[in-house]
C-alpha cells in the first residue's frame, strides 16, 4: 500500500494514496463523480481541473484522469464552463480564409498575455494558434490545434474573453473541407457500388456454407505491412 | 515514475533481441490452431462466470454473470408512479446516446426533416467513439474492394456474423468516408494526396483511415460541432432507464433519468433509436476496460425489458493491448495500429509468441497463455501480469502516435526507446440488440446502432470496423425511422405495462427487489 498524503478537494482535507491520479484520489475520498468525469483516458476534456500546491503562488491545471496528486494539492474539478459558439454552415462558406474573422472578430482583441498557452493541459501553443487564426492561416491553426480536447481551460483564462477552442474547431473543419485532398478513387468506388458492381459477388457469398467461406478466408492474399 | 528496477533484466532482453526479431517470420495460425488457442485461453470460453438467462426473449442463452445480474433486474423506478398522460417531451425521433452512432443518426434524421431529440448520459460526445485511437476501415483504395472487406470481416467473426449486416457495412463504407470528409474531418494523407491507410489485425488490405492516433476524438469533435450548428437539442446527463410502449406494444418513447436533479423525464416519440453504447464499466470477469465512465449496458437492459431480442451476448472483446504499467493507466487502450506499424508482442524473455496481425481474440488469447500456462509474463509490483509491446520498432512514433507518446511521457516512459507493458482489457461487446440491415430491432419502433447493436461483427470484431458500423447503422436507423414514421398513425397512449409484467416475473423467480438496473455509473469509492 502506498503512503497516504493529504489533499484538499473543494477545500476539504482527505488522505489519499501517493501517486494516484486526481480522479482516483477524489473517488478514493468517497466522491462518486457525475460531472467532471467522462472517458477517464485523457481524450474527452470533461475533467479539466484547477489546483494549487503549497508554497507556489501559481495556478496549475490538468486533466483529473491524467494528473497525479501532490502533497497538499488544493483541487477543484470544473463541472462546466460557459463558452460562446457561433453557428455556421460549412457547406455555405464562400471564402474560408475570411470565415474565422467573420465568426469570431473578438480574436483580434488578443492581448498576447499567453495565459491560454500556459494553462493548456495538452501543452498546445494556444496563443500562437490564435495568432495564426488572425492571419486566416487555416492549415497552421488546424495542425497546431489538432490535439485539443476542448476542455475549456483556455476560455476560462482568456483576458480577451474569447473561446480559443471553438475558433480552432471551425478552422480544422474549414481546412479539412476546403484544403485537404479528396482522392478521386473514393468517388469512383462509391459509383461502382451504386452501379451494383459488387452486389452479385457478395450476394454469392451470403449463401455460402462455412466450409467454403473458410477456404476463401484461408486462401486470401494479405498485403504486406 | 518510469519502470520498476526489477524490470531491468527483461527490458534488456527485449532490447537485445530486437534486431533478430525484425528478421523473424511468425506464420499465421491455421483454423484448427486458432480455434485451439481461443478455446483454451479466451475468457469467453471459460465455463465459470457465465449464467443462463431465466427471463426475457433470450431465456436460456448464456451471458456473463455481470450482465445477467443487470438484465434480470427491476427498473430503477416504480412504473405505477409515472405520469404518462402528459409526457415531458414529444418528438418524432428520440435518439438515446451521444456517441458516433447517435450523432450520425441525429444528423441524418434532422436532415430528413424529422423533429429530433437526443438524450445522453454524460456530455454530448463523451462516449467510446471519442476514445477510438486507430481509425475507421473502409474499402476505398483501388487495391481494395468491399468483397475483400466482407471476407475479412466474416472470417474474423468466425462466420457467426449476420451476412446481410456485413454486406451493408462494407458496401456503405466508402460513402461514409466521403460523408465524413465533407463534414470536415481531418483524415491523414500521404504526400501524394492519397489517403493514408494503416494495417491492422485480421484485415487483408491496408484500409484503416486515421486522424493520427486520435481518430475518434477528431470524428466526435466534428459531429458534435455539426449537431450544434444544426441546433439539434440534446438532454445531457439524462440516460435512458426504460422504454415506453404503445397499446399495440410498439416502442413509443422512453423514460430518462436526470442524474443531476434525480428526476425522471418521459419522452413520447414515434421511433426510438438506441445508440447507448457498450458494457465495459460492468467489468466483466473483473477485467479493466478501455471504455468511458458511462458504459453500463443501459440500452441493452431497457431494450431487453421491453422485449427486444439480443444476439451474441456471450461474446466480449478483450483488446490484446491494454496498459498494465503505470497502474494509473491500467486497462487503457494502446491502439492496434502500433502492431500494424511493426511493433512486436514480446514475452519476458524477449521472444515473440504470435503473429501480431492475427485477430484480436487470437492475440488476446496468446497474451493470456503467455502470462498463465507458459509463465512468460512480466509481473508488476502490485501483482498484475503483462507482456511487452515493443514500440521502439515503430519509425516516427512521436508523430504518428502523439496521444500515446504524451500519455506515457507524463510517467517518464519514453515509448520511442522503451516498450509498453500490456495485457488484454475489456474493449467491446461483440453482441447486442439484434438488428436487421435497416437497423430495426425485433421490437417495432425501436432501432439500434453502434455498440449496443449486435450481429454485425459476429463473435469477434476486427479493428476499425466499429468506427465504421456506428455511422453505417446510425444513418440506416435514421433513414428507416423516417420512412416508418411517415406512415405512422397519430401517437397513441404511452404504457409502462411491460415493466409491471417484468417485475411480476422477477418476483416469481425470487429475484430480490434490491436488484435494480441500469447501474448508470460505476462506483469506484472505497467499500
Amino acid at each position: 500500500m502506498a503512503d497516504l498524503i493529504p489533499i484538499y478537494y473543494l477545500g476539504k482535507k482527505y488522505m489519499v494514496p501517493e501517486g494516484v491520479t486526481i480522479m482516483g484520489a477524489v473517488e478514493y475520498s468517497g466522491h462518486r463523480l457525475v460531472r467532471g468525469c467522462g472517458c477517464r483516458g485523457g481524450f474527452c476534456g470533461a475533467c479539466a481541473t484547477v489546483f494549487r500546491v503549497p508554497g507556489n503562488h501559481q495556478i496549475k491545471v490538468g486533466l483529473a484522469c491524467q494528473t497525479r496528486v501532490e502533497n497538499g494539492m488544493d483541487i477543484a474539478i470544473l463541472p462546466y464552463y460557459p463558452a460562446q459558439k457561433v453557428l455556421y454552415n460549412l457547406s455555405a462558406v464562400k471564402d474560408p480564409s475570411q470565415e474565422l474573422q467573420k465568426l469570431y472578430p473578438e480574436m483580434y482583441r488578443c492581448l498576447g498575455c499567453s495565459a491560454c498557452t500556459k494553462i493548456c493541459p495538452q501543452d498546445l501553443p494556444v496563443m500562437d494558434i490564435i495568432a495564426e487564426a488572425q492571419r486566416g492561416n487555416l492549415p497552421a491553426v488546424a495542425e497546431l490545434s489538432f490535439d485539443c480536447v476542448m476542455c475549456g481551460l483556455c476560455a476560462s483564462r482568456c483576458l480577451a474573453q474569447m473561446v480559443p477552442y471553438n475558433i480552432a474547431m471551425v478552422a480544422r473543419r474549414l481546412y479539412a473541407h476546403f484544403n485537404l485532398p479528396r482522392p478521386g478513387y473514393v468517388g469512383a468506388r462509391i459509383r461502382e457500388i451504386e452501379q451494383g458492381v459488387y452486389d452479385q459477388k457478395i450476394d454469392d457469398l451470403l449463401d455460402k456454407g462455412q466450409e467454403e467461406l473458410q477456404k476463401l478466408y484461408a486462401e486470401r492474399d494479405i498485403e504486406c505491412i | 515514475m518510469t519502470y520498476p528496477a526489477h524490470f531491468d533484466a527483461t527490458l534488456n532482453l527485449v532490447k537485445e533481441t530486437r534486431k533478430f526479431r525484425k528478421t523473424q517470420e511468425i506464420r499465421r495460425l491455421n483454423d484448427a490452431e486458432r480455434t485451439g488457442l481461443i478455446s483454451g485461453f479466451h475468457p469467453d470460453y471459460r465455463v465459470e462466470g457465465m449464467a443462463g438467462l431465466r427471463i426475457g426473449p433470450n431465456k436460456g442463452d448464456r451471458v456473463p454473470v455481470e450482465l445477467a445480474r443487470v438484465l434480470e433486474a427491476y427498473s430503477l423506478f416504480d412504473p405505477h408512479l409515472l405520469n404518462l398522460e402528459d409526457p415531458d417531451y414529444v418528438t418524432d425521433i428520440l435518439i438515446v446516446g451521444g456517441g458516433g452512432a447517435g450523432c450520425a443518426a441525429a444528423l441524418t434524421a434532422a436532415a430528413g426533416g424529422a423533429d429530433v431529440l437526443m438524450a445522453t448520459k454524460l456530455r454530448l460526445g463523451d462516449a467510446n467513439t471519442l476514445m477510438a485511437e486507430g481509425g475507421m476501415c473502409s474499402a476505398v483504395r483501388p487495391e481494395d474492394n468491399p468483397y475483400m472487406h466482407y471476407i475479412d470481416t466474416i472470417g474474423g467473426g468466425h462466420y457467426t456474423n449476420v451476412p446481410e449486416l456485413v454486406k451493408a457495412l462494407v458496401m456503405d463504407g466508402p460513402e461514409i468516408a466521403s460523408w465524413l470528409m465533407s463534414l470536415g474531418v481531418m483524415f491523414d494523407y500521404e504526400p501524394d494526396g492519397s489517403l493514408k491507410v494503416n494495417h491492422c489485425g485480421g484485415h487483408s488490405r491496408k484500409r484503416m483511415l486515421s486522424c493520427k492516433d486520435l481518430t475518434g476524438l477528431e470524428l466526435m469533435r466534428v459531429l458534435r460541432d455539426e449537431l450544434r450548428d444544426r441546433e439539434i437539442p440534446c438532454l445531457e446527463f439524462s440516460p435512458v432507464v426504460d422504454l415506453l410502449l404503445d397499446r399495440e406494444g410498439a416502442c413509443s418513447g422512453a423514460v430518462l433519468y436526470n442524474m443531476e436533479t434525480a428526476q425522471y423525464t418521459t419522452v413520447q416519440a414515434k421511433s426510438v433509436i438506441m445508440a447507448s453504447g457498450g458494457i465495459g464499466r460492468l467489468h466483466i470477469r473483473g477485467f479493466p476496460t478501455t471504455n468511458h465512465y458511462g458504459a453500463t449496458a443501459d440500452g441493452l437492459i431497457a431494450g431487453y425489458r421491453a422485449g427486444a431480442e439480443l444476439i451474441h451476448m456471450d461474446s466480449i472483446q478483450y483488446h490484446p493491448t491494454g496498459t498494465v504499467w503505470p497502474e494509473q493507466l491500467l486497462g487503457q487502450l494502446i491502439t492496434e495500429v502500433m502492431r500494424g506499424h511493426g511493433a512486436h508482442l514480446v514475452n519476458a524473455s524477449g521472444e515473440r509468441f504470435i503473429n501480431e496481425l492475427e485477430c484480436r481474440d487470437t492475440c488476446a488469447s496468446a497474451c493470456i497463455r503467455e502470462c498463465s500456462e507458459r509463465g512468460n509474463g512480466v509481473t508488476t509490483p502490485t501483482g498484475f501480469e503483462g507482456v511487452w509491446l515493443d514500440t521502439p520498432l515503430i519509425p516516427d512514433i512521436k508523430n504518428h502516435f502523439v496521444g500515446i507518446y504524451q500519455r506515457f511521457k507524463k510517467y517518464d516512459i519514453d515509448i520511442q526507446h522503451e516498450p509498453i507493458l500490456v495485457y488484454p482489457t475489456q474493449h467491446y461487446q461483440n453482441g447486442g440488440l439484434r438488428i436487421t440491415s435497416q437497423a430495426e430491432t425485433s421490437l417495432p419502433g425501436l432501432f439500434a446502432a453502434g455498440e449496443v447493436a449486435g450481429g454485425i461483427q459476429g463473435k469477434n470484431r476486427l479493428a476499425g470496423n466499429s468506427l465504421l458500423d456506428i455511422f453505417v447503422y446510425g444513418r440506416r436507423a435514421a433513414r428507416r425511422a423516417l420512412e416508418v414514421n411517415g406512415k405512422a398513425a397519430a401517437p397513441g397512449c404511452l404504457s409502462a405495462g411491460h415493466l409491471n409484467r417484468w417485475h411480476g416475473k422477477l418476483n416469481k423467480l425470487g429475484v430480490s427487489e434490491e436488484q435494480r438496473s441500469p447501474l448508470l455509473l460505476p462506483d469506484y469509492t472505497p467499500k
